[in-house]
This record gives structure tokens, sequence and C-alpha cells, in this order.
């Protein structure tokens, strides 16, 4: 049976940290570090806790993500 | 944490795995025209219990069957159902079992009847990627390595990889870390020891790599609606050559 891997996932902002890094609970209970894309920071999308937003990772290293968009 | 394995429990592992190639056997003898997908698993159901063993996919994380049957567009994870088996149709067979306290996981895909060229040989190119991944699969080289053989042979005869779903490590779990891509670069990803037990599955479409999932929580379908092949060994790691633990020998026996 394949399993399912985390290369893209919904979740939710629970603190901020410092260097626009982020820490985001992920859909699955999973709880990882998170930095903001550079495209957001270009089109200052700001991001506070309690944002749903989609984190992509790599399926290399499971502890850390990039956020790639905020949902309204 | 990725937990070493010793010879002995290699040794117990392989029990496990050629019960499922035993299984899948038992599966392949039934396949035909006309046959629902529900009345293999529960041959299947039957087979692996004879043996002294679990099926492992029943109950894990809500699964409610003993095989994963994935037909043309599915991609894997398809649960059984009242589906028959048509002329054309391929489908995919997925079986994992758990005796002695290991587990055992290997996947084959099944032509029905006659089967168009073009499908034929996606089948052909996913085994053979399987065996250009195993190839890779020895201490000392990468997860990328394995990933990015696979990936490689698949994508230049014109085939897509599936990106969602990986292959995994296995033992006393079904699921274990590392993870195991179907893509990826050389020489990225841990690095393989010996005494690991990995899963290698490529999932390869005919049209492309986006997959969707179904509304049941559990199966996987191309967007594109184009059929998907799986093939999957059980693998462990040694020095200079890779240890297939699972076989396809008892499968073809019976297709031949």
């Amino acid at each position: 049976m394949a399993k399912q891997t985390a290369i893209e996932q919904d979740g939710t902002i629970i603190e901020a940290l410092s260097n626009a890094m982020f820490r985001v609970e992920l859909e699955n209970g999973h709880e990882i570090t998170a930095h903001i894309s550079g495209k957001m920071r270009m089109h200052y999308i700001k991001i506070l806790p309690g944002d749903k937003v989609r984190v992509e990772m790599s399926p290399y290293d499971l502890t850390k993500g990039r956020i790639s968009f905020r949902y309204k | 944490m990725i937990y070493l394995k010793t010879h002995d429990e290699i040794e117990l592992m392989r029990e496990s795995n050629l019960l499922v190639s035993r299984t899948l056997a038992e599966v392949a003898k039934n396949i035909r025209v006309g046959i629902k997908t529900l009345e293999l698993d529960a041959i299947a159901e039957a087979f692996i219990r004879k043996n002294g063993a679990l099926p492992a996919f029943k109950g894990y994380s809500g699964f409610p069957n003993t095989l994963c049957v994935s037909v043309n567009e599915q991609v894997v994870h398809g649960i059984p159902s009242d589906y028959m088996l048509q002329e054309g149709d391929i489908v995919s067979v997925d079986c994992g079992v758990c005796k002695n306290g290991f587990y055992g996981d290997s996947a084959y895909t099944f032509l029905v009847g006659e089967v168009d060229n073009n499908v034929k040989s996606l089948l052909k190119v996913t085994k053979e990627a399987l065996y250009k991944g195993i190839e890779q699969a020895i201490h000392g080289k990468r997860i990328g390595d394995i990933g990015n053989s696979v990936q490689e042979y698949c994508e230049k005869n014109g085939y897509s990889v599936v990106r969602e779903m990986v292959g995994h490590g296995i033992g006393k779990h079904l699921h274990e870390s590392p993870e195991v891509p179907n893509f990826g670069k050389k020489g990225q990803g841990i690095v393989l020891k010996e005494g690991m037990v990995i899963a290698i599955e490529p999932m390869i479409n005919l049209g492309k790599k986006e997959i969707a999932f179904k509304r049941d929580g559990w199966t996987t379908v191309t967007v594109d609606g184009l059929p998907s092949a799986h093939f999957e060994h059980t693998v462990a790691i040694k020095k200079g050559r890779a240890d297939i633990l699972s076989t396809f020998d008892y499968i073809e026996e019976v297709l031949n």
C-alpha cells in the first residue's frame, strides 16, 4: 500500500517566529516550521496566527515547509 | 528513526513477503472477465488466514478490505466493490500481510483479456522501472538515486510519475520511515544502509501526473482519466546488491 506523502498540505498558523518563519499545524496534526514564499513577500501578503495556509514540503525533510498560499 | 533489521528479522520478512506473492498468485488465477473485485478480496483474505497470517491493510487507518484493487484510471488504494472486470481493463492488486509480527507488501498490475498495445507498454515500462529502482537500492546509495532512476526511465518513455504517493520503509509496521519517492535528484535524501527494508512502488500514469482523491477518502484516480500502472516489491538493502524479498515468479507462473 502506497504511503501518502506530504508534498502539499493545508495547515493553520500557530505562531509567528522571527525571520518571517511560522509554526504551522498541518491537517494531520503534525507541527512544522515554515517560511513564507518570496512571491508572497513581494506582494506584501500578511500572515497572522490562525490563518489557514497551503504549505509545500519536501519528501526528504518533513519538519520544514514553505508557505505558498494564504486562504482568505 | 529508521530501525535496521538483523539478518534473522529479514528472513522473517522474506517469509511474510513470499506469502504476499503467493496470495497475489491466487488472485491471478481468478482474474477473468466478469469477476467482481470483492470476490478477489475474499479469495485473498481466505488464503492469507489459511496460512496463519493477518491481512495488513484491513483496518489500517480504516481501510475496509484486504486488497487494494485499482482498475484502469484508479491509481492506488481502490476499495473492492461490486464492479465486474471487463475485457480490456487493467487492474492493480496491492496486497499486504502481517506474519510473525513482520509485514510484507507487494503489488502487481494484471491485464484482463485483450488490452490496447499502448497500455501494455505502460505496464512493461512500469515493471522495468521498478527493477531500475531496485538496482539503486544498495548500501551507500541515497534514496534520491532510486527515485531518479525510476523517474528518468519513465519520463524517457513519455509517461509521468505520481508525486502524492510514495514508497515506504516496512518492518514491524506497514509504513515506516524513510519515504521512498519515485522521483527525485541523484545524491539527495538519506543514505541507504545495510539492514533497511523498503517498499519500492512506482505508480506511473499514461497521461499527466496529476491525481485526485475520491470522496471515499481512499481511491485515487488520474485527473485526465487515462490508465495508471503500479508494481511493488519489498527490498532489503545489502552491500553490493539489493535483496528482493517478494517475488513475481509465482504470479508469472500462473499467467504463462
